[in-house]
């Protein structure tokens, strides 16, 4: 009852006696408590109406060149009178258009789609930035000792001279077969990837994890790259205006590949270096609640494992917990494990199709992304993969694949590469072994120089700390580090914000582009911008 | 001084001013309580709220009981949404177009090994003259794939590591001169303007992305070709308007009817942004004017809409008649270029479908930028572009394949023609692509799109062979049908005629 009680002096003054039981319930009273309630809830309501009609009706009338003063909206009737009104206004507004064109040879520009000029306008940020940097003025030891060192691209060049070597041999008869067929690669081939490179993905990927799982060749759906995978997911899981969460620091090309076309929308789930950048639950709650309350709907949890940038893995029971939390929220989650044979640490790599197949989940929320890019080394054939339990998700993910298929030549080629069982077991073996020696010696030549990295069991980076090199603890600081790696160390890492992480001063380093006698060279620009930093303080 | 409320447009006359207040009063209370009641039964905390910054709120330490507590209870709930554009995406097709496709790959003919199989003559693809393009491969194909290096080296830096995502520069620079080549000559294509994506499909797809928002429209004269209808409405959630083209005109676009459909569309409020045409034309085979192509560049600019013009054909002209580029046509005066696109691929012209390759040419700084930004969700296998780059680079084999493979068109469509015209079946007149735009009109009954569909269907389940019905390339006019003969030879064309003598006497006798 103290509800009531508190309610009737405000309504007393207002209507003079009214009970409490009769209220008068206006739109908007919510909004606009107290004395004047009644009248403003009732007159603004009114008024945004009215003022959305007229804003509707110019836009239509006038084809949005409207600066003078609104005309009051003629009453709409079916009679001739309103056309006879309208349309000589309208031609005279189509011929003052059309008479510069008449002088000039050149019109007005023809519109273009919003979303185009959103995409060509956007600022670019430091991570593309850098990499731009590095294409003008790339570093080569003997020509060009003083340009940009690339450690911003997640490539793997350490083993090429393997694949090189294979290619050599086989290139050929790989591509147009022992019988020397065209047929194979000229004609038009299933959107989706050949059958046979699908059989031979799905055994490689069962390879690459370790034969913990196998792979069914016909859930899955061949794309040109991991990166039309993801924006074919995106499509295929969210309409426009919703979102995925995602664990944050995540890689920077996310945002382009699941906004750009799409419509969703990402929302970080900030993870601390406290937790090691491990997804915490409390994070992950809250984070779908408070989008739920801004009125997103949340139709998914994008996660990459091994982690980028990071390079940590997510163990079993994470898994299992962040399989609860999209079964309990009814909601997918897209496991992108693209980097899944490049760990080179002690600790197990576990895919989600593990652990779905070991237990008795609901299967149709689970999507996995994979591809030839990182664990082959071979971004330039543009391979990538969709696995998915989802009969609803395949079918649609077949018919998009028609924008994004891979070249014929190129599935053949793979098809024998994948085959030859020897060549893979080799070159698995010598990229892991070469892989963590060079994380190694970069962690050591780092920590020499008083630089900690985040432990990391996969992928091609150091995620590293410089937070004590920066002179204001924010992201500006942060930018002001970067720029001065780029400029006067001349190496190209990218910053922890173009990553959306929450804490100022972590860098991602990618080692694999490099070759061991380009550390030193490396340690020594990142120990002079070290210098100078600690001078100033 | 009239009194103007809200919803007064709407609620004409006496109550007028009353009810056009009220509604829009009773409307926002029902949003508001609607709201309230979608909003107030707040989610409750899973589990009793955790500080977040201690360190230890790991999921690993969620109680798992409590999470298969709730998982047991989702059990029934059931199956997890996938969003609206995949639910309507991965309906089956109901076009012929496809279901003709589908029907095929079950049970494709085969003169040895299966003599009963249905013929494939719906899918535009030419392979006269693979013998060529298999030749120059087995000769080429070891340093065509690995001679990527500056110094001419083996080298794997040229196909293994990220490359340009709209297309590597050495291919644009030999592309362009291709496009050249292929349209005799006449007009030069400057490489800087190119984006390679992978096939012309996505080609379609990233311009439509660029230059229409969702809910506007591209005029399409009919009838096209179609693949356009998943191409460009799938994800871009752009329109097409049909615009009709007629037989007594022999299929080519008019601009009242241009004029009509877009005065048509904006009275219905929906914005158009550009014209979308085939050139030479899929599937009537018929190349536009000079002329023509100067009053559709006209009509775009009176209407300051875009032109998008898909050549893809161009070097697939057998006839007499001379193909004119639309690039051609903006050489040579000064219209402003800001709003022509040019699509091509090698899919038809080189035989090469299974390669993948498409171009966009535009002359928009805007569209370019973007394309080339969009291009990263198409990009073309780097081997291929290899491969390509050598084998167009070799003008002299260009050269002798692009004349063999027209000669070998015109033979077998010339051949095809007479088999019709034996049986009473006339086509339109074509100068171009890989098929034929047959007149059927006579043997269905009744006049209209049903009789159309049943002699397709009967086409393809009694005389076994697979024709594309101008239904599903959107023809006004009930009748016509599309048929490839590229992918036959010579002893196919007997049997494609003889089946379709069979059909033509049953379809007679009754009438």
């Amino acid at each position: 009852m103290k509800k009531d009680q508190e309610s009737t002096p405000s309504s007393t003054s207002t209507g003079g006696g009214a009970t409490t039981a009769m209220r008068v319930i206006v739109p908007l009273q919510g909004v606009v408590q107290g004395r004047g309630g009644l009248i403003l809830g009732s007159v603004i309501p009114c008024a945004l109406f009215y003022f959305f009609q007229l804003y509707l009706k110019r836009n239509r009338s006038k084809g949005g060149s409207g600066e003078n003063s609104p005309p009051p909206p003629p009453a709409r009737s079916p009679s001739g009178t309103h056309l006879q009104e309208s349309s000589p206004l309208q031609r005279v507004q189509s011929r003052s258009l059309l008479s510069p064109r008449g002088g000039g040879s050149s019109g007005p520009a023809p519109l273009l789609a919003s979303r185009a000029d959103s995409i060509a306008k956007q600022a670019d940020g430091p991570y593309y930035v850098g990499l731009k940097r590095v294409s003008e003025d790339p570093y080569d030891g003997s020509s060009n000792p003083d340009g940009v060192i690339q450690l911003g691209l997640a490539e793997n060049r350490l083993s090429l001279d393997l694949v090189q070597e294979w290619l050599a041999e086989n290139a050929k008869e790989s591509i147009l077969g022992q019988d020397m067929s065209i047929s194979g690669i000229a004609t038009y081939q299933p959107f989706d990837g050949l059958m046979e490179l699908k059989v031979a993905v799905a055994g490689f990927m069962s390879q690459v994890m370790d034969k913990s799982v196998s792979f069914n060749p016909s859930q899955i759906v061949l794309t040109a790259g991991a990166t039309p995978a993801i924006e074919i997911l995106s499509f295929c899981l969210a309409d426009p205006g919703n979102a995925f969460l995602v664990p944050s620091p995540y890689y920077p090309d996310l945002d382009r590949d699941v906004k750009w076309r799409t419509g969703v929308e990402i929302i970080p789930i900030p993870c601390r270096s406290a937790d090691n950048f491990c997804l915490s639950t409390t994070a992950l709650d809250r984070t779908f609640n408070q989008a739920r309350k801004r009125g997103l709907k949340v139709r998914g949890i994008i996660i990459s494992n091994p982690s980028n940038p990071v390079g940590n893995l997510f163990n079993r029971e994470t898994l299992y917990s962040l399989l609860d939390f999209a079964t309990e929220k009814n909601i997918h989650l897209i496991s992108n494990e693209i980097l899944a044979g490049s760990t080179h640490g002690s600790e197990d790599f576990v895919s989600l199709a593990e652990i779905i197949d070991a237990e008795d989940f609901d299967r149709t929320r689970v999507h996995i992304v994979y591809g030839l890019s990182k664990d082959l080394s071979l971004p330039g054939f543009r391979v990538g993969v969709i696995y998915t339990f989802n009969e609803n998700v395949l079918a649609a993910a077949k018919k998009l694949a028609r924008f994004s298929s891979i070249s014929a030549p190129s599935q053949r080629l793979l098809i024998s590469m994948l085959a030859d069982t020897k060549f893979i077991h080799l070159f698995m073996k010598n990229n892991r072994e070469r892989l963590e020696r060079m994380y190694n010696a970069f962690v050591t030549g780092l920590k020499q120089l008083g630089i900690e990295c985040m432990k990391s069991n996969g992928g091609f980076y150091c995620w590293m700390d410089m937070s004590g090199l920066i002179r204001s603890y924010n992201e500006k600081g942060e930018l002001e580090l970067w720029d001065k790696l780029l400029t006067v160390g001349k190496v190209n890492v990218t910053p922890g914000s173009s990553c959306h992480c929450i804490e100022p001063g972590w860098f991602r380093l990618c080692f694999t582009t490099l070759s061991e006698k380009d550390i030193p060279v490396v340690m020594d620009r990142i120990r002079k911008v070290s210098e100078i930093c600690k001078s100033r303080s | 001084m009239r009194l103007v409320v809200p919803l007064q447009g709407v609620v004409q006359g006496r109550g007028g001013l009353i009810l056009g207040s009220l509604i829009p009063c009773a409307l926002y209370y029902f949003l508001q309580f609607y709201l309230k009641r979608r909003r107030s039964p707040p989610p409750p905390p899973p589990s009793s709220p955790r500080s977040p910054s201690t360190s230890s709120a790991n999921l690993a330490d969620l109680p798992r009981s409590s999470s298969r507590l709730s998982l047991s209870t989702r059990g029934s709930i059931g199956r997890v949404h996938v969003s609206a554009r995949a639910g309507s995406i991965a309906k089956p097709n109901t076009s012929p177009y496809y279901i003709g496709l589908d029907r095929v790959r079950g049970d494709p003919y085969d003169p040895v090994q299966n003599p009963g199989g249905i013929i494939q003559l719906g899918l535009a693809e030419n392979r006269l003259t693979l013998d060529l393009i298999e030749e120059w491969l087995s000769k080429h194909m070891n340093e065509a794939v690995l001679l990527g290096g500056v110094d001419g080296g083996l080298s794997i830096s040229g196909i293994a590591p990220y490359q340009p995502s709209d297309g590597l520069m050495e291919l644009k620079v030999v592309m362009a001169g291709f496009m050249t080549q292929v349209m005799g000559g006449t007009v030069s294509f400057n490489p800087s303007q190119l984006v390679l994506t992978c096939g012309a499909t996505p080609a379609v797809e990233i311009l439509s992305f660029c230059l229409a928002d969702q809910g506007n429209a591209f005029l399409v004269p009919t009838p096209y070709y179609p693949g356009f209808d998943r191409d460009i409405k799938f994800r871009t959630g752009v329109e097409l308007i049909p615009v009709h083209c007629r037989s007594s005109e022999n299929f080519v676009p008019s601009i009242a009817a241009l004029d009509q459909a877009f005065n048509q569309a904006k009275k219905r409020g929906q914005k158009v942004r550009g014209i979308l045409i085939t050139n030479p034309s899929n599937p009537v085979g018929n190349l536009l004017s000079r002329e023509i192509l100067y009053n559709l560049l006209d009509f775009a600019r009176e209407r300051n809409i875009h032109i998008i013009s898909d050549e893809i054909y161009a070097g697939s002209v057998y006839g007499d008649e001379e193909f004119v580029s639309m690039a051609e046509i903006l050489d040579s005066e000064d219209f402003d270029k800001d709003r022509v696109h040019i699509v091509y691929g090698v899919s038809k012209d080189l035989s090469l479908p299974g390669f993948r390759v498409g171009v966009i040419y535009s002359f928009n700084e805007y569209v370019l930028a973007s394309s080339k930004k969009l291009a990263r969700f198409s990009s073309i296998s780097a081997p291929t572009q290899r491969i390509l780059v050598s084998l167009l680079s070799d003008s002299g084999f260009v050269q002798e394949y692009l004349q063999t493979n027209k000669q070998r068109i015109r033979r077998l469509h010339d051949l095809f023609v007479l088999g019709l015209e034996q049986l009473g079946i006339e086509s339109t007149k074509s100068s171009a692509g890989f098929y034929c735009w047959v007149n059927m009109s006579r043997l269905i009954s009744p006049y209209n799109e049903k009789g159309e569909l049943e002699l397709w269907e009967k086409l393809l389940d009694i005389a076994k062979i697979n024709v594309t019905p101008g239904s599903a390339c959107h023809c006004i006019e009930p009748g016509w049908f599309r048929c490839c003969f590229t992918t036959l030879d010579d002893t196919d064309v007997g049997v494609v005629v003889d089946r379709i003598r069979n059909i033509v006497e049953t379809c007679k006798s009754p009438a």
